[in-house]
C-alpha cells in the first residue's frame, strides 16, 4: 500500500521534529537530574572547605582552585600561539604547500583523543622532563589540546573581517602589523574571545589527559609544581570508587554549571561586542 | 605658474601580465585639481593605485616607467609605501568608516604617527572635519559610532580622516558615486578649498563633475591617455575626436 | 627605501611563522614519544602477538589486545547505530524545517550537549542506564548496549553539526527545482537534498566514529571490564581506551610499554578514520 505523499510529508515533519525535541529533552534531563540531585548538597561550606575522608565529607575547594588554575593557565599558554598562528595563516602568507602542511598539523592535533594526550603528557612532561604530576604538566598538556580550537576559531574570526577595512588602514599609512593590531584584531575580538571561552570549557571538563599529568592529590595546590585535582577528576574518583553519591552529584553540579556559565558568557560577549560595532 | 608635483613618464601598468595602462606621460600640477575621466577599465584606477602604492597589494600588479613625486622621490618596486601613503591620501568609491567612533576614525592616522595628547588630537579632529564640511553636523556626537552616519556624511568623514594626515597629495577615486546631490556638492566645495594646500587627483565617470570640479583634465581610454589640458579647453575645444564624443556623452 | 621598516615586517612574519610551526612541532613530539614508548614492544614481542593476541595479562607477558580492538569497534558502530539516525534527524530538521525560534534554542542545546564533560555522561550512564539494562534486558548491565547508548549521545552533536553544514551547503536551486515539480518537502529532502549532501554526511559519521573510538572516561564507567570478546549486546567489554586508562597509573616496565603500544594501535585506527573522512570530503569538493 502506497501512502499518499501529503501524509508522509506531514508524518515525517512531525517525526523529525519529535527527534529534535527528544534531543533537547536529553539535555534538559541531564541538567535537571544533576541539579535536583546535587543542589541539596551544594552549600557554601561545600565550595569553600577541604575534602575529608577521601572526599566523603567536606568540600571541594582544592579542586575548584585546581580547575581555575588549569583553565586559565592553559589558555595563557595556548592563546598567543593560537592567535599568532591564525594571524600568520590569514595575513602573512598565501595558500601554499607550507600553509597546507600547517593546517594538516592543526587538524591532526585536533583529532588526537584525550587519552593519547594523557599518555604523551605523562611520558613527556611528568617523566622525561621530570616535572612530575603537577599543575605545570597538566597545564602544558591541556594547552596543546586546546590549541587547535583557538587556531580554528581565531582564523574564522579574522577571515570574517571585511577586506575593505584592511584597504582603508593601509591607505592611511599603517604597516601590516599596525593593521593587524589596530584594525583586524579589534574587529575579530568577539569571535576570538568566544573561541577562548569554549576552550576554557573544554579544559575544565577534561579528565583523561589531566589525571595522568596533574595527578589527583587532594591537597590545595600552592605552587605550579604541586599536584592537584580538578573538579572533573575529583568527580570521576568519587563516582568510580563509590565514595559518596551525594558529593559526586554536588561536584557534578558545580562542574556542569561552571561550563554552562562559560558557554553563556561566551555567547553573551559575542553578541554584545557585535552589537556595539554595528 | 604651475609647478609639477607628480611627473609621470612612460608609465606602463599591468595586472596578471595584462596591460591596463600604456606609455603614460603626464604632469600633475601642484595645488590644482586634476580630473581623470574615461569609461570603465580605461586605466584610471590603476594609475591611482600606483601613486598611493596600493598596487603592491594586488596580486601580480606591476608597473614600469618613471613616476617622480616632488618632495618624496621616484617610485619603484622597493619604495617604502608606508611612508608614501602618509603623504598620499586616498578616498575610495565606497565610504568605509572604521567600526569605531567618529573621533577615532579621524585620528586613526594621527595615532599611527604617534600623536597622543588629547588636546592635539582634538585640534586635528576639528580642523579636518571643518575642511571636509562635516564639523557642524557631527561636532556634538564625536563619540558616536561612525556607522550611524549617512552615506554622504560617511564619505566626508573618510575625507576628513585622510586630511588629518595632512597629505601633500589627495586621490579621490569616484568619491561621489552613490551619493546624493547635496553631499556631492559639499565634497566638491571642499575640494575647491583644499587645492590651495594640496595636490588633488579626482577620478570620475561623471563628466559633469569633472567639468565642475577640476582645473585640468586627463582623458583616458582603453589604457591610453588620449588628451590632457585645462578643463575649459578640453571641454569646449577638444582636440581629439574621441574626447569630443566622450564629453558629449556619445559613449561611456 | 626604509630598511628599518622592511626588516620589522620581516621579523614579525618570522616570529608568527614560528608560532604556526609550533603546531607541527607538538604533533611531531607527540608521535615521537608515543612511538618511542610503544613501538619497541612490537619488535620484541611481535605485532601479531599484540594486535592479534587474545590474552591480556601484561604482568605475565601476555599482551594480546585483539579483544579490545574488536570491542572498540563494536561500541563505535553501536554508537553510530544509536546516535547517527537521531543526529541526522536533528540536522535535517534544523536545516530544512526549523523556524527561527526553534533554531535559537536547538543550536545552543546541541552545543551545550557537546560541552558536558564525558565523566558526567559516564556517571549518569552508570547510575541510570546500566541498572536499567541489568534489570530489564539482562546481563550485568555493563555492556555493549550501555556503552553504545552513552557514546551515541556523546557523538550526536558532532554528527549533527557536520551534517548540518553539509545540508546547508546544498544549493537552494536544488530544492526550488524539486518544489517546482510538485514534490512535497519530505520528498525533496529525501530524494534530493540528502543525497546531495551524502559525502559530507558520511564524513560526519566517520568523524563521529573517530570521537567514539577515542572516548575514555565515559566508557570506563559503563563498559565493565571484561577481557573477552563480547558475544552479545549485554556482554561487558574493555576497549582500547579503557585499557590504557585503567592500568597506566600503576603499570611499570613492559606493562607500561604495552599500554603505549595500545595507544599506537589506537592512533593508527584514528588516523585511518581521519584520512577516510578527508578523502570523502575531497570527493565532494571535486564534484
Amino acid at each position: 500500500m502506497r501512502l499518499p505523499p501529503r501524509f508522509v510529508d506531514k508524518a515525517m515533519r512531525a517525526g523529525l521534529r519529535a527527534q529534535a525535541m527528544f534531543t533537547v529533552a536529553i539535555l534538559v534531563t541531564i541538567i535537571l537530574i544533576i541539579f535536583v540531585k546535587g543542589f541539596p548538597y551544594l552549600t557554601a561550606e561545600f565550595i569553600f572547605s577541604y575534602p575529608e575522608d577521601m572526599g566523603r565529607l567536606g568540600g571541594i575547594f582544592p579542586s575548584i582552585v585546581g580547575t581555575l588554575f588549569l583553565g586559565l593557565l592553559s589558555i595563557v599558554f595556548a592563546t598567543p600561539l593560537g592567535i599568532g598562528t591564525a594571524i600568520f595563516l590569514t595575513e602573512y602568507t598565501r595558500e601554499s604547500n607550507f600553509t597546507r602542511i600547517i593546517r594538516f598539523g592543526v587538524e591532526s592535533l585536533a583529532g588526537i583523543p584525550s587519552i593519547i594526550y594523557g599518555l604523551f603528557g605523562f611520558i613527556f612532561f611528568v617523566i622525561k622532563l621530570k616535572m612530575g604530576w603537577s599543575l605545570l604538566s597538566g597545564t602544558l598538556t591541556v594547552a596543546i589540546m586546546v590549541l587547535p580550537t583557538i587556531i580554528r576559531t581565531s582564523e574564522e574570526a579574522i577571515k570574517a573581517v571585511p577586506k575593505t577595512l584592511r584597504t582603508v588602514s593601509f591607505s592611511l599609512g599603517a604597516t601590516k602589523w599596525e593593521t593587524v593590531t589596530r584594525v583586524i584584531l579589534p574587529s575579530a575580538a568577539p569571535g576570538i574571545l568566544t573561541g577562548i571561552m569554549l576552550s576554557i570549557g573544554r579544559a575544565v571538563s577534561e579528565t583523561a589527559a589531566v589525571i595522568f599529568t596533574m595527578g589527583s592529590s587532594l591537597r590545595l595546590p600552592t605552587s605550579i609544581m604541586d599536584s592537584g585535582r580538578t573538579m572533573a577528576v575529583h568527580f570521576y574518583i568519587l563516582a568510580r570508587e563509590g565514595i559518596s553519591m551525594e558529593k559526586a552529584y554536588a561536584t557534578a553540579l558545580v562542574l556542569v554549571f561552571s561550563i554552562l556559565i562559560i558557554n553563556i558568557l561566551a555567547y553573551y560577549i559575542m553578541h554584545r561586542m557585535i552589537a556595539r560595532y554595528s | 605658474m604651475c609647478t609639477t608635483k607628480i611627473r609621470v613618464r612612460n608609465l606602463c601598468v599591468s595586472f596578471e601580465k595584462k596591460d591596463v595602462l600604456k606609455d603614460l606621460d603626464l604632469d600633475v600640477y601642484e595645488n590644482r585639481v586634476l580630473g581623470l575621466m574615461g569609461p570603465s577599465a580605461s586605466g584610471k584606477s590603476s594609475f591611482i593605485s600606483v601613486i598611493n602604492g596600493m598596487i603592491n597589494f594586488e596580486e601580480n600588479g606591476r608597473f614600469e616607467g618613471e613616476v617622480h613625486i616632488e618632495g618624496f622621490g621616484t617610485l619603484w618596486d622597493g619604495t617604502d609605501d608606508v611612508a608614501l601613503r602618509k603623504k598620499v591620501g586616498t578616498v575610495f568609491a565606497t565610504p568605509i568608516p572604521l567600526p569605531r567612533s567618529i573621533f577615532e576614525n579621524v585620528v586613526f592616522g594621527s595615532r599611527l604617527k604617534g600623536i597622543r595628547k588629547r588636546s592635539d588630537l582634538q585640534a586635528i579632529v576639528e580642523e579636518s572635519l571643518r575642511k571636509a564640511f562635516l564639523w557642524d553636523e557631527v561636532k556634538n556626537r564625536l563619540s558616536e559610532s561612525a556607522l550611524k552616519l549617512s552615506g554622504g556624511q560617511q564619505q566626508r568623514l573618510c575625507l576628513a580622516r585622510t586630511l588629518a594626515l595632512k597629505p601633500e597629495i589627495i586621490l579621490l577615486d569616484e568619491p561621489c558615486s552613490g551619493l546624493d546631490p547635496i553631499s556631492t556638492a559639499k565634497i566638491e566645495e571642499a575640494l575647491s578649498e583644499l587645492k590651495s594646500d594640496h595636490t588633488i587627483i579626482l577620478v570620475s565617470n561623471n563628466t559633469k563633475q569633472i567639468a565642475r570640479a577640476s582645473d585640468f583634465v586627463a582623458f583616458f581610454y582603453m589604457g591610453k591617455l588620449i588628451e590632457f589640458g585645462p578643463t575649459v579647453d578640453v571641454f569646449t575645444k577638444p582636440e581629439n575626436r574621441l574626447t569630443e564624443d566622450y564629453v558629449l556623452g556619445k559613449f561611456g | 627605501m626604509n630598511r628599518r621598516l622592511v626588516n620589522k615586517d620581516a621579523l614579525v612574519r618570522l616570529v608568527l611563522a614560528m608560532f604556526a610551526l609550533s603546531s607541527l612541532l607538538f604533533l611531531f613530539i607527540i608521535f615521537v614519544f608515543i612511538l618511542s614508548e610503544g613501538l619497541p614492544l612490537f619488535y620484541g614481542v611481535g605485532v601479531r602477538n599484540i594486535a592479534l593476541g587474545m590474552k591480556w595479562a601484561p604482568t605475565r607477558g601476555f599482551f594480546g589486545i585483539f579483544p579490545m580492538v574488536i570491542s572498540s569497534f563494536m561500541v563505535t558502530f553501536g554508537a553510530l547505530v544509536v546516535g547517527a539516525p537521531l543526529a541526522l534527524a536533528c540536522a535535517a530538521y534544523l536545516s530544512e524545517y526549523a523556524g527561527k525560534k526553534t533554531k535559537i534554542f536547538l543550536k545552543p542545546s546541541l552545543e551545550l550537549l557537546a560541552g558536558i564533560p564525558s565523566v558526567v555522561y559516564g556517571f549518569l550512564g552508570v547510575v541510570y542506564i546500566v541498572p536499567f539494562i541489568r534489570d530489564y534486558i539482562g546481563g550485568p548491565g555493563f555492556s555493549i548496549l550501555s556503552t553504545s547508548i552513552v557514546l551515541g549521545i556523546m557523538v550526536l552533536p558532532t554528527i549533527t553539526s557536520i551534517s548540518f553544514d553539509s545540508l546547508m551547503s546544498v544549493p537552494a536551486a536544488f530544492r526550488e527545482g524539486s518544489f517546482a515539480m510538485g514534490a512535497t518537502k519530505w520528498q525533496t529532502v529525501y530524494k534530493i537534498v540528502l543525497p546531495a549532501a551524502r559525502s559530507g554526511i558520511l564524513a560526519s559519521f566517520i568523524l563521529g566514529m573517530g570521537r567514539a573510538i577515542g572516548e575514555t572516561m565515559a566508557v570506563i564507567m559503563v563498559a565493565g571490564n571484561a577481557l573477552k570478546i563480547p558475544t552479545s549486546l549485554t556482554d561487558p567489554l574493555r576497549t582500547l581506551t579503557s585499557n590504557i586508562a585503567l592500568e597506566l597509573a600503576y603499570a611499570t616496565g613492559d606493562h607500561r610499554r604495552a599500554l603505549f603500544s595500545t595507544g599506537v594501535v589506537l592512533l593508527v585506527i584514528i588516523m585511518v578514520l581521519n584520512l577516510l573522512a578527508n578523502f570523502w570530503v575531497k570527493r565532494r569538493v571535486g564534484r
